[in-house]
């Protein structure tokens, strides 16, 4: 057993954890909660030793009546891997791009075990077989990029796991993957602790993947633990307000917003087809062809807010840029009120749509101030003398204060970020906003929020949203009608009260079930 | 098997295209080879039959494929100035060139990978600050000076090795001797360039989530940044390389006037100022052909290093 006593960590002057209790207990999935920032992550990294250059843990990690903190690296580098093994959020950037699979999972056999290359390698094969990487389909000899987001977590869970630790941290290891990849290495993990009998602390912000799996709960709030216990117990009696806050939170739905009945059709696309041309396979032979978008025909009408759901590779992506005017089409046509999009239109008509991302990090230029940021949608129809103006107003419309005008986007939290974002997309007065999985990387508590603030408005601007996400609960917040794609094709199509109840595609009703729900009767 | 031979027609192409450039440029450098052999003096007629005997009379098309036919079969024409052949000239001077820049090559990665692996692993602190002041330095100095520097210690003071000049690789030992000096003097600021391109290349991998995981499996910071951090950094490392190595094959005539060594880059500028358009037209091409080789041979290394470039 794993026993954190009274763990404290100081970060640059500053509380980022204190007083932190959790016992992690062989065969026991602990889930931890919380809102980002609150102290997660950073527990997770001083349980395996692994803080941040200045950090300063005091109090007690202890494993066989000893302290891990005040054990020196070569003993750390000792238990890291053999008796704690860690998988991290990001399976894409998780492992080495120039080693093989195999491996990276030997290495933890050889590093510890000091194996020869074959017995490692045998070894390496058999927890990959574990993890469900089988052969023929999973040589050894892979590379990371040749698998897909969750067959890479499979990866890094093989190297966690090579060697059965007392403890398996995961931090947030599904929040990149679509849900029913989501639901996949859940199982697996629950299968993991059940058959090897190792304590898992998983970290996440989803209350529905905890309820579903975890037997106990600890809620962080500002590096403190302030709510454990059995999760059902917990969930049920929700006695913190911090607790109470975050289901609330979690179940939030903001009021509803009716589209005006029988409105015309701002975006029509019709029997659209995009192939990408894939490598010959043979001097001389004809290219491959992948189509990603199989002959899509879809409508949003003026003012409704339409979500388009669907699995990794099921051409979403490829369909948005495609709307965007990013890319060109092989068959088909998109219109944008009644004018062709394509790659190459107008400026003006590219002012009518706009598309905020899923990184808020990585679609600013982070030299930039806000000011410029906010205004740069203007190179579009033209700068308008009284722009300062406009982007204080934009900026006001998603809550934020002028003074954020000045400011670099570092500055700004990750919900904030978000909300610039938006202010972005607004500022020209646009007809359409594409929003793609532009509230997954937020916490439940800011996604609330940015969820109200869209629903707002969308009452008061008269916009149309598309919504492209993997996560159903998203959508069933916010969308009036749901599109569900898949392999490049809609494969349904409804009101979203009816697509979610009562889902007729196979891959809606996959969709649907591998959601993660609190139980209804818990929360009651 | 099949990027390579794409690779290999892209570089024969490459080649082609480059013969034809040089030859029209050396062809529109103003002055008449002809005229330039004979003198200001010389009678018309005299330059047509000379002219004619070098085959400058003849359409472009027949001279380029004339002169094309003589590389391909080691022909590289004869010197106005010293009428011995082109070909005999150059190799002389490759002999030379070559293993200085490779020696110099060698010298600066046997320096800048140590250097720049320790500057990287102690970011911010002592080591690497004075790393860094030292490839400062390396840069900033004069590498004339700096070689007359090292012949004024260890030839003039300690006479261990010669000040200068090149005894031929008839006699082995002497000739790596010769050669020891000026490639120190090329290799001192190459080796500091490739230390702190190495050492930032090393920092901004040793930053990514796959060093933390590697760290997570029980790895010391050493360990994932030699067998994790490393290679991920060696992509900006081979392309500035392959630039160095370019460099040092022709642009080391300052250091070959110093030492006296008889390489590519002083029969070039030598050529050039005796306006010996046969001998520039082939030393430029070897140089330009060398420079596609090495393109060649470090997108070769990239692909070695990184698999997501494989059979692109």
């Amino acid at each position: 057993m794993i026993g954190v006593n009274g763990l404290s960590v100081r970060l640059g002057g500053r509380a980022v954890l204190a007083d932190v209790d959790l016992s992690l207990r062989p065969g026991t999935i602990t889930g931890l909660v919380g809102e980002s920032g609150s102290g997660k992550s950073m527990t997770a990294l001083a349980i395996i030793g692994l803080l941040p250059d200045g950090a300063k843990a005091s109090g007690a990690v202890m494993l066989d009546g000893r302290n891990l903190l005040d054990l020196p690296e070569p003993a750390l580098n000792d238990l890291r891997g053999r008796r704690i093994g860690m998988i991290f959020q990001e399976p894409m950037t998780a492992l080495n791009p120039l080693m093989t699979i195999g491996d990276q999972v030997a290495e933890v056999l050889v590093r510890h075990r000091g194996l020869d290359r074959a017995q490692a390698a045998a070894r390496a094969r058999d927890r990959l077989d574990r993890v469900g990487l089988p052969l023929p389909r999973f040589p050894l000899g892979l590379y990371p990029h040749q698998l897909s987001g969750g067959q890479r977590q499979r990866v890094a869970i093989a190297m966690a796991i090579a060697l059965a630790p007392d403890l398996l941290i995961a931090d947030e290891p599904t929040t990149a993957l679509d849900v029913t990849t989501q639901a996949q290495i859940l199982d697996l993990l629950r299968g993991l602790v059940r058959d090897e009998g190792m304590a898992l602390l998983l970290i996440t912000h989803d209350l529905a993947v905890v309820a579903g799996i975890a037997d106990r709960v600890a809620v962080m709030q500002a590096g403190r633990i302030v709510d454990e216990g059995p999760t059902e117990a917990l969930f049920r009696a929700r006695t913190h307000p911090y607790t109470r806050a975050l289901f609330a939170a979690a179940a939030h739905q903001p009021d509803r917003v009716q589209a005006a009945a029988g409105a015309a059709p701002i975006l029509r696309v019709t029997g659209a087809v995009r192939d990408y041309t894939l490598p010959r396979r043979a001097p001389f032979a004809p290219h491959p062809v992948l189509r990603a978008v199989d002959g899509v025909s879809l409508t949003v009408a003026d003012g409704e807010a339409v979500g388009l759901v669907g699995e990794s590779g099921c051409g979403k992506s490829t369909l948005t840029r495609a709307i965007l005017g990013l890319d060109r089409l092989q068959a088909g046509r998109i219109e944008l009120d009644g004018e062709p999009i394509s790659d190459r239109m107008p400026a003006r008509l590219r002012a009518r749509v706009q598309v905020v991302f899923q990184d808020p990090h990585g679609s600013f230029d982070r030299r930039w101030r806000v000011d410029r940021l906010v205004a740069e949608p203007f190179h579009l129809t033209g700068r308008p003398h009284d722009w300062r103006d406009r982007v204080a107003d934009a900026l006001d419309q998603v809550g934020l204060s002028p003074d954020a005008m000045a400011r670099h986007i570092h500055e700004f939290s990750g919900g904030q970020r978000q909300r610039i974002a938006i202010a972005r997309a607004l500022i020209i007065r646009p007809r359409l906003i594409v929003l793609d999985e532009a509230v997954s990387a937020l916490d439940v508590q800011v996604r609330a929020q940015v969820l109200d603030l869209l629903a707002r408005l969308r009452a008061s601007h008269g916009l149309a949203w598309l919504f492209i996400s993997h996560d159903l609960s998203v959508v069933r917040a916010i969308a009036d009608r749901v599109l569900v794609m898949d392999r490049g094709r809609i494969v349904e199509d409804g009101t979203t009260a009816q697509v979610l109840s009562d889902p007729r595609h196979p891959t809606t009703r996959r969709l649907v079930a591998a959601t993660p729900v609190i139980p209804p009767d818990w929360v009651a | 098997m099949r990027p390579l031979i794409r690779r290999l027609i892209s570089l024969a192409v490459s080649l082609l295209v480059a013969s034809a450039v040089i030859f029209a440029v050396v062809d529109l450098v103003p002055g008449d080879p002809a005229s330039f052999v004979l003198g200001t003096g010389a009678r018309p007629d005299t330059v047509a039959a000379l002219r004619e005997q070098m085959g400058l009379d003849l359409p472009w098309p027949v001279r380029y494929a004339r002169w094309l036919g003589g590389v391909v079969t080691g022909d590289l024409g004869t010197s106005l100035a010293y009428k011995t052949p082109v070909a005999d000239m150059i190799a002389d001077r490759v002999l030379v060139s070559l293993p200085l820049a490779l020696m110099a090559l060698v010298l600066a990665v046997a320096v800048a990978f140590p250097a720049g692996m320790y500057a990287a692993s102690r970011r911010g602190r002592a080591g690497d600050v004075a790393v860094m002041g030292g490839t400062q330095l390396g840069i900033a100095l004069p590498n004339f000076w700096f070689a007359m520097l090292l012949v004024l210690v260890f030839a003039v003071r300690l006479r261990w090795l010669p000040a200068g000049g090149f005894p031929g690789w008839g006699h082995p030992l002497a000739a790596l001797k010769a050669l020891m000096l000026p490639a120190i003097a090329l290799a001192l600021p190459q080796a500091a360039i490739l230390a702190r391109v190495l050492r930032s290349a090393l920092i901004e991998t040793l930053e990514q989530d796959y060093i933390r995981s590697a760290r997570a499996k029980g790895l010391s910071r050493g360990q994932a940044l030699r067998r994790h951090a490393l290679r991920n950094a060696l992509i900006p490392v081979l392309t500035i390389l392959g630039m160095q190595f370019s460099f040092l094959l022709a642009g080391a005539i300052i250091i070959e006037n110093v030492f006296y060594l008889p390489g590519l880059g002083r029969l070039i500028f030598q050529a050039i100022s005796q306006r010996d358009l046969v001998v520039v037209q082939s030393a430029v091409l070897v140089l330009v052909a060398a420079v596609i080789l090495v393109t060649f041979l470090v997108d070769l290394a990239y692909a070695a290093v990184d698999p997501r470039l494989r059979g692109r």
